[in-house]
């Protein structure tokens, strides 16, 4: 650590050197330098997070997905529904499996064949704030009550790994969830629920929910992780500057502004006034991603109608 | 601080704790061990090291902490590897890294008790077993579990059955508050490191107020926790210090 002050304080040899060798012999000078000047080392302003993209219907196969970039990151959401028979406790919901993968390819840390392991604490990371945000209501996942109702496989592929993985995840997961048609379903003379296929209008079977077809959301979660070094607060970083940077935040807000969850994992000992910081950038890019979410869903009809 | 609205199971107080206890290295093989009880919720932890050789993975500049969970019953699912992350940054953090670079600490927590603020729990008796295995620490860390009731009140360390209840969770982690022997020193530093968070982990939905509501009161407590931790590394600190 004491080499790389050196070299900032020298500045000698961080003339002579290229900047490539600079980057990965010193990545904190390098990261500070960059601070500074209040500009990051990919050209973002501190507060500014990585341009986002939202692709709703990335997977045919399932009945909802959505793939989302986040800068480099990557991820793809898609939701597999199947009829079960509900739990005894609840017989008039239905349920939600929450599985975040992380394949070797995602990432140069993630070894074939050792699961990585940052993949169960962000599938419950995710699970927690689904069911805590309460923007699913689970009873639109049932069908019949105590007979039947949907159980949602939900599975989110991390395609590439560059930074605030849980961001793209919950985002991706909320797309997936706003694309979700639910199919319809018909139960036989033998009193077996199935689903029918595409052609509604030439069934000869009756059907148990021809209305219900989208899920109606509520309050929708919307996160964002900040990295803290000394007195910058980094919005949305990359795999770089979470290698670099020990303390960050994630602030997760839902659309009426409340908290649904705060997760700081370790770290430097944090401020209040920081803490508070976090939240306000959190509400303003809240705002952008319920834009960037209407726009996709408004290009998809679009994309439907043609 | 004190009564904050009305008794909770077993006639506690919204902001009174439960009683706590911590007894010196129970293990006789482990480096550095603790027993720690909030009322019926009661972990073991065990510390070895620093050991040479740090994993793959690892800064081999900086000492790493390695951290297993082992709950009471079962297998080790999600919510413990969630338990074990947040353990091991917030170790990571207090503990200063480069007095022993490559190396590692292993630190085996063992569930004998959950009756709620488990986590809380789990961090205090960690960091007391790392007092007693003598690895260098910048400062002790305290956790403190408070819970969100639905009219918006809120409790502190929480008991099992109270969490079912309650509409949302807020798992906070401090520094000690200082103590200097040197009295214009500690006034200083009171102003500039008391309100700080180490580790914050909340569940469920509520308001910002709600937060700030539970820091503030979570760190009034904090305070007394901490006292209790220094009268008890005091107690079991040995002559020849």
């Amino acid at each position: 650590m004491s080499a790389e002050t050196d070299a900032t304080a020298a500045g000698g040899l961080a003339g002579e050197m290229e900047v490539e060798a600079y980057r990965r012999l010193f990545p904190l000078a390098f990261l500070e330098r960059h601070l500074r000047e209040s500009v990051r080392p990919d050209a973002r302003r501190l507060a500014e997070a990585r341009p986002t993209t939202v692709a709703l219907g990335a997977v045919s196969s399932a009945h909802g997905s959505a793939l989302v970039r986040l800068g480099d990151t990557a991820m793809l959401a898609s939701i597999k529904l199947e009829v079960m028979s509900p739990s005894a406790e609840t017989p008039d919901q239905g349920s939600v499996a929450v599985e975040f993968h992380m394949p070797p390819i995602c990432s140069p840390l993630v070894r074939p064949g050792r699961p990585a392991e940052a993949a169960p604490v962000i599938s419950k990371a995710l699970e927690d704030v689904l069911m805590s945000s309460g923007m699913l209501n689970l009873k639109e996942l049932c069908l019949i009550s105590g007979k039947a109702s949907w159980v949602a496989y939900l599975d989110v592929y991390c395609l590439n790994a560059d930074g605030s993985l849980f961001d793209a995840a919950l985002i991706s997961v909320v797309a997936a969830f706003t694309h979700l048609e639910i199919p319809l379903v018909s139960v036989g003379d033998d009193g077996r629920v199935f689903t029918v296929g595409g052609n509604e209008g030439k069934t000869k079977y009756e059907l148990v929910n021809r209305e219900k077809r989208k899920l109606t959301l509520g309050d929708i979660p919307f996160p964002l992780t900040c990295a803290l070094h000394k007195d910058s607060i980094l919005a949305d970083p990359t795999a770089e500057e979470e290698s670099i940077i020990e303390t960050s935040v994630t602030v997760v807000l839902d659309s009426s502004g409340r908290l649904v969850s705060i997760q700081k994992p370790g770290g430097g000992v944090t401020s209040m006034a920081t803490i508070k910081a976090c939240i306000g950038l959190a509400k303003e890019r809240g705002q952008k991603l319920k834009e960037i979410l209407t726009d996709s869903v408004e290009a998809m009809e679009v994309d439907q109608a043609e | 601080m004190e009564g904050g609205g009305g008794e909770r199971a077993g006639g506690r107080k919204a902001n009174q704790l439960r009683a706590y206890s911590c007894t010196r290295n129970p293990l006789e093989r482990a480096h550095g061990s603790a027993r720690w009880a909030q009322g019926d919720t009661v972990v073991l932890a065990a510390v070895y090291g620093p050991r040479p050789g740090t994993r793959k993975g690892e800064n081999p500049e900086k000492a790493a902490v390695e951290v297993v969970w082992k709950p009471k019953t079962g297998q080790i699912g999600r919510q413990e590897k969630e338990y074990e992350m947040a353990l091991k940054r917030t170790l990571q953090s207090i503990c200063l890294l480069t007095v022993h670079p490559n190396t590692t600490t292993s630190v085996i927590l063992q569930v004998m008790g959950d009756d709620g603020s488990l986590l809380p729990c789990a961090i205090n008796a960690c960091c007391a077993a790392l007092v007693f295995a003598g690895i260098p620490m910048k400062h002790l860390a305290v956790a403190i579990g408070c819970g969100v009731l639905a009219d918006g009140a809120v409790i502190l360390d929480t008991s099992k059955a109270e969490e079912q209840q309650l509409k949302s969770f807020a798992h906070l982690v401090f520094p000690n508050s200082s103590k200097s022997v040197d009295v214009k020193e500690s006034q200083q530093k009171d102003g500039q490191s008391e309100r700080g968070l180490i580790t914050s982990i909340t569940h469920g939905v509520m308001s910002e107020d709600d937060y700030f509501n539970c820091i503030e009161r979570g760190l009034a407590a904090s305070a007394r926790i901490s006292d209790f931790m220094r009268t008890t590394l005091q107690k079991h600190t040995p002559d020849y210090l």
